[in-house]
């Protein structure tokens, strides 16, 4: 039996600022793809990563919805967002490109301490 | 488990350091390092959330950092505790967890 262990994977950037998105998701594909549990959870202007509408082509940059989308095939299944990102930027979880878990950010830090690896994205 | 916190920019230069006061728990740690010590100035402009948040958490700030940039002892805001490397490693074996506010 190999070791399970519970990550936690923290994603407050924007999606485009860079490759940092991209190497998040490859980072999270291998954790899942070990068979680790893993849990995302969106905060700040990671929220604007899952924003339903996103034309990346426009800037050369290549869609990231699609791999969030295979997230569901290698078992992560449980993506958190904060209710309180989501709402000071004008979203709401019905924008999203994906259904999501809303958590408010008083329950953060209890969410967190209950994981055994965190890995901030 | 309680978590570690770690911020390693001015709280001008970047949002971290508010973004994780405004999660951090009541079990919780910070320590500031790099340009995050900065934070720790007590005629630092903007202070009101670190102070707040002093009254909670431990603040900690990396002395090897607070010299470089010339920040004394006497310029540190009152609860703000300085530690050094080995400070450092006794934190992180402290807080199995960590996590840093990029």
């Amino acid at each position: 039996m190999a070791l399970r262990k519970n990550f936690l994977f923290i994603l407050r950037r924007p999606p485009h600022g860079g490759i940092h998105a991209q190497e998040s998701l490859d980072m999270i594909l291998t954790a899942a793809a070990f068979e680790q549990p893993v849990r995302l959870l969106f905060l700040d202007d990671g929220v604007f990563q899952l924003k339903r509408n996103q034309k990346p082509a426009a800037i050369g940059l290549k869609h990231i919805a699609p791999i969030f989308e295979a997230l569901e095939l290698y078992d992560v299944e449980e993506l958190w967002v904060e209710e309180e990102s989501l709402r000071e930027r004008g979203l709401a979880a019905e924008g999203l490109i994906l259904p999501v878990r809303l958590i408010r950010r008083h329950n953060v830090a209890e969410f967190v301490g209950g994981q055994d690896i965190v890995v901030s994205c | 488990m309680p978590v570690l916190h770690l911020v390693s920019r001015s709280p001008r230069e970047s949002q971290a350091l508010a973004c994780c006061l405004a999660r951090a728990g009541a079990s919780d740690a910070v320590l500031l390092s790099e340009n995050g010590v900065y934070a720790a100035l007590t005629t630092s402009e903007g202070d009101a959330p670190i102070r707040a948040a002093l009254r909670q958490l431990g603040i900690y700030a990396l002395k090897p950092d607070l010299e470089a940039r010339g920040i004394a002892s006497e310029e540190l805001l009152e609860g703000v505790r300085e530690i050094d490397y080995e400070g450092f490693v006794d934190l992180a074996v402290h807080y199995p967890l960590s996590h840093s506010w990029v």
